[in-house]
């Protein structure tokens, strides 16, 4: 087949309008050539015989006149072995490998391939000659660090197959014939260790989708306790910058109980990769012992790399994210931020002149970003086990106003709301997520009745911190003062958590389970003071010991001293518990 | 010999509409009138119509002008000629130096791979208490003075400037007023500074699109000396204005605007910018630090609320002084565990004391009564105000945290900071040794009876 060939005819910023003479597919790959450069753009729009495409990268030099080729293809990636601890651009371009061979800065119309094609991959067969299959079923598997990577049946592959031959055990490439499978017409099938997929389709090989039901502990109380998040659900996390949605993010990266994460930074700071990229090969991994790296892939499409491809770096990311459920993993998928997705999109939008919605959004913004956190659930794959992907974003809102296109957009898909807050965070009272205006679907990893009684405080602690400003501490009954010391005692010393306290950083579920129960006693308890000078000593007493508390390891000896320490002071006050 | 066109179809706002062929987007194009000769950049092409943009206005622009197209980008001249040299927003002497021509460089160029940098990890001393305690500033970032109209934010950019110890200081003026200028001028020479700065300075008065080639002229150059291993400070003023001249640029473009006029991609315009901070692996380093006045005092006006999303901070300058709230330092964890092992808690506890004392100033102007708990923070946050955030505070960052204790040892017991204990044994000032001693004894105390031990155990169980 003849390369099918356009001119470009127009340039408006990363759009150029290409006119054509044969036929294009909308979405299909095609690439601008300039001088020896060959820059990749995606076909948006098709008007008569002109297409609209957007480039992926800068369009300085390009000219009326210029030679476009198509490609036929979709944006796709590349799936297979080898895609933990990459760092990837928004169209898996592995950006450690670009710097090798373009130093300091990125270079347009350089694409390398995601995947090696020399390194070998021990592969064992799973499956016989003879056995029938189908789209995601598994041929063999290889070690991919910590992980049994499955090779499957490329996902594309639509009908039933028959297998004729299965590699032997041993070293292979991923170019090199797995297996060879016959399908219903009697054609014979080749298949590599590697399959490409377009980014922006779901892959769907799975049988069914389940109900998100586990919780994910994050070792971040406030969330595992107050506002949980479950496997296969979706969550995000909205505030005003510095808040700290990213290092909420970074935290949860870092201690999450999950299989794999793959960070899309997508749109903000390249230096908050950095941190990332740098640290976890350092860090160890609790649950596997080896460097925390070997979990995570790194999708990188920071502010200053092009627009168009900051677009497609969630795609990118999910399809990834897609391909590692498929073999019964569970993903975490964080972008940070959608709202900067959601800005590409509405560049694009502008320069297609499409009637504007909010805020100069496009009309379909909201069917985007509820398609894409679809693509998140818990599944049941075709030899029944179960794989899941849980996605949760950061919302940069304009003015750090949730009243905005993107923040409403989402909040009526996702399964919990971790709103952060500016009062919050401008008091150092971190996480920032407000207790009360945050909500989750999910089930809380302590119990539930003690949440509730917890959360009644924290209420009824605000309302009288309100009133208080009307009618002074003065016209407060010291009852209602109790309360309101007890509401303010569970924000400092459990809700709010040192994220640079080693011990106090990361808190185990059976830790969290154990110490709420120690206060919810203390909430419980019916305090009788004398008068609210005495109150607020007592409890800031309390509160440096339960703090001191917080930062002795698990289950030491330090932690039992303490306990016994504060337990001790809470039995002095006993005395003074009614009934 | 490059080919010129004087069929001008379109004038709107500074953009000319030419017919052309062959020509790049983005090149330049030298127009001549009858007032000079001006710069011009293609910003967008539609089959033969070439879109440019007027460097110096295009009032007084006539349909007959004489355009002729350069075939390259923006460039700048980089060399070691460049140090002590003042030019405008397109490379034009603003001193009574020559005019540079050797070694141009393309302005703008293609964004650091994210694989070839570092984390950040050496601090800047400014001997700002507000700074250097509670929002450290760190080699390579990027960081707004947030600040109304009025305040004194140039004077603060350039005490920086002299205290940081970086090998080039290169000054962007953005709509810069003539006096500031004058001052940042004479400030660096008075420090003897002057013969490693650069200067490109856009005023007021001078034509709005060269506001915008400000900061990429300014980051072209700090790109290049830090390559070439040199610690660069790059200092812009003011955003707020090269923002505006986007706006303003955007609107004659008839592009549809996404917040209050501005175009929907003022963050990657600014981002684009302020990602050029940066700290290399084996080679020099940028940092910027900018000045983004707020209209109308307003943090969510587009301007700041977009730069606050991109930059590594911000720091709040409102009267006369930079607010603890508000300001933000998000480096400030790269340097602050190794400066002093109290530091954080210094800054956590002062800042977290400061924001309850913001309570009971509230509390005393409803004209409630005020307990002794409020009279303490109420004296704590005169003292903070008086003693560390004045901006004529000028003290060493060991010194400042010194006195941090000392003011909360003036104020407080211990306990009532909620400093953990290791730490108040460590640094709380010596003059009250019950602290410890009352530890001990409730050590000893215990539970008193079987009974209540064992309530105590079932209920601290559970089920
Ligand atoms: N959990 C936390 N503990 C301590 N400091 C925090 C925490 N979260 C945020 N911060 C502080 O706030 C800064 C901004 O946080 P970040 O997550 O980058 O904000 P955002 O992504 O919302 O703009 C951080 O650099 C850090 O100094
Ligand atoms: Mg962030």
């Amino acid at each position: 087949m003849s390369k099918r060939e356009g001119r470009i005819s127009g340039i408006n910023g990363n759009m150029i309008t290409v006119n054509f003479d044969d036929f294009v597919l909308q979405n299909e790959v095609a690439y601008a050539l300039t001088g020896d450069e060959h820059l990749k753009s995606e076909v948006i729009r098709v008007r008569g015989k002109k297409a609209e495409l957007q480039v992926y990268e800068g369009t300085e030099g390009l000219k009326v006149g210029d030679k476009v080729e198509f490609s036929g293809e979709l944006l796709v990636v590349e799936l297979g072995p080898g895609l933990l601890t990459q760092v990837y651009d928004g169209l898996q371009n592995p950006l450690p490998l670009v710097a090798e061979k373009c130093g300091f800065f990125l270079k347009r119309g350089v694409y390398l391939s995601a995947l090696s094609d020399t390194e070998e991959w021990e592969f064992t067969p799973a499956i016989e000659a003879g056995a029938s299959v189908k789209a995601g079923d598994v041929l063999g598997t290889v070690p991919e660090g910590i992980f049994k990577h499955s090779i499957m049946v490329p996902f594309a592959m639509r009908d039933e197959y028959k297998v004729v031959k299965v590699a032997k055990e041993g070293s292979y490439t991923i170019k090199e014939t797995i297996a060879e499978v016959k399908d219903s017409k009697g054609e014979i099938q080749k298949i590599t260790m590697v399959q490409s997929w377009p980014v922006k389709i779901p892959i769907t090989a799975y049988t069914e989708k389940l109900k998100p039901a586990e919780p994910i502990i994050t070792k971040v109380r406030i969330i595992d306790t107050l506002v949980p998040i479950a496997k296969g659900g979706t969550y995000c996390i909205p505030g005003p910058f510095g808040a700290g949605k990213t290092v909420l993010q970074q935290l949860t990266s870092r201690h999450a109980e999950v299989d794999i994460v793959i960070i899309a930074a997508c749109g903000e700071r390249a230096g908050e990769v950095v941190e990332t990229l740098r640290e976890f090969p350092e860090l160890t991994d609790p649950r596997t012992g080896k460097s925390l790296m070997e979990r995570t892939i790194i999708i990188c499409n920071t502010s200053s790399m092009p627009v168009a491809a900051r677009e497609s770096s969630v795609y990118t990311a999910v399809t990834l994210a897609e391909y590692y459920r498929q073999m019964g993993l569970n993903v975490l998928l964080l972008p940070d931020s959608t709202s900067r997705w959601a800005q590409a999109m509405r560049e694009m939008s502008g320069r297609l002149e499409e009637i504007p919605g909010e805020e100069a959004f496009p009309a379909y913004l909201e069917s985007r970003i509820a398609s894409f956190y679809e693509r998140a659930g818990v599944v049941r794959l075709n030899n029944g086990k179960i794989g899941s992907i849980t996605i949760g974003g950061t919302i940069s809102p304009a003015g750090g106003n949730f009243e905005e296109p993107v923040t409403q957009a989402t909040l009526k898909v996702v399964g919990a709301f971790l709103g952060l807050s500016r009062e919050r965070s401008d008091a150092r009272k971190y996480p920032s997520i407000d207790p009360l205006d945050s909500w989750s679907k999910y089930k809380s990893c302590v119990d539930e009745k003690q949440v509730e009684y917890a959360r009644k405080i924290l209420i009824r602690s605000t309302e009288v911190g309100q009133m208080m400003k009307v009618v002074g501490e003065e016209g407060t009954s010291l009852d209602d003062f109790i309360d309101y010391l007890k509401g303010q005692f569970v924000d400092e010393v459990y809700l709010q958590q040192n994220a640079f306290d080693e011990v106090d950083g990361a808190t185990p579920a059976e830790r969290q389970r154990y110490v709420f129960n120690v206060l919810h006693y203390i909430l419980e308890a019916k305090f009788q003071f004398e008068n609210k000078e005495e109150t607020r000593h007592f409890f800031q007493q309390l509160r440096q010991d339960f703090r001191n508390w917080n930062s002795d390891p698990w289950q030491s000896a330090e932690f039992k001293k303490r306990e016994d320490l504060l337990k001790s002071k809470i039995e002095e006050s006993t005395g003074r518990i009614k009934g | 010999m490059q080919k010129v066109y004087s069929k001008i179809l379109q004038i709107v706002g500074d953009v000319i509409t030419v017919e052309a062929e062959g020509i790049g987007n983005q090149e330049l194009a030298e127009v001549t009138t009858s007032r000079g000769k001006t710069l011009a950049q293609v910003i967008r092409l539609d089959e033969n119509k070439v879109y440019l943009q007027v460097f110096a206005g295009s009032r007084g622009v006539s349909t007959g002008d004489k355009i002729r197209f350069l075939g390259h980008r923006m460039r700048v001249s980089f060399s070691d000629n460049l140090m002590g040299r003042i030019f405008d927003g397109s490379g034009m002497p603003r001193d009574n130096g020559p005019s540079l021509a050797e070694n141009l460089i393309e302005i703008g160029g293609p964004s650091v791979n994210p694989a070839k940098r570092i984390i950040p990890k050496r601090m800047v001393r400014t001997g700002i208490p507000m700074i250097d305690v509670f929002n450290s500033l760190v080699i390579s970032q990027k960081l707004p003075i947030f600040s109304i109209a009025g305040e004194p934010y140039n004077e603060v950019l350039a005490r920086i400037a002299m205290q940081a110890e970086v090998d080039v200081i290169i000054l962007g003026g953005l709509g810069l007023k003539y006096d500031d200028f004058l001052y940042f001028r004479d400030t660096l020479e008075e420090h003897g500074a002057l013969s490693n700065s650069i200067f490109f300075v856009h005023t007021a008065s001078d034509p709005t699109v060269e506001c915008v080639m400000v900061p990429d002229m300014c980051l072209t150059v700090a790109e290049q000396l830090a390559i070439n291993g040199k610690d660069v400070l790059v200092l812009l003023s003011d955003m707020t204005n090269f923002a505006d001249s986007l706006k303003e640029i955007a609107i004659t473009m008839e592009q549809i605007p996404s917040n209050r006029g501005y175009p929907g991609d003022l963050y990657s315009q600014l981002a684009v910018r302020y990602e050029k901070a940066v700290d290399f692996s084996d080679a020099g380093s940028i940092t910027i630090l900018a000045v983004t006045t707020m209209p109308g005092d307003d943090v969510t006006h587009p301007v700041p609320d977009n730069t606050g999303y991109i930059t590594e901070g911000q720091l709040y300058l409102r009267n006369g002084r930079i607010e603890p709230f508000g300001s933000l330092s998000r480096l400030k964890q790269q340097v602050n565990a190794k400066t002093r092992e109290d530091h954080r808690t210094v800054m956590d506890t002062m800042i977290q004391l400061y924001s309850d004392f913001n309570g009971a100033k509230e509390k005393l102007a409803m004209g409630f009564e005020t307990t002794g708990w409020d009279k303490k923070l109420l004296k704590y946050g005169e003292m903070f105000e008086e003693r560390m955030m004045s901006l004529k505070v000028n003290m060493p960052l060991e010194k400042a945290l010194d006195l941090g204790w000392e003011i909360m040892a003036e104020c407080f017991e211990p306990e009532e900071t909620g400093i953990k204990t290791e730490m108040v044994e460590k640094f709380w000032p010596k003059k009250e040794a019950e602290t410890r001693e009352v530890e001990e004894e409730v050590e000893q105390e215990g539970p008193t009876t079987v009974e209540e031990l064992g309530s105590l155990e079932n209920n601290f169980e559970g089920k």
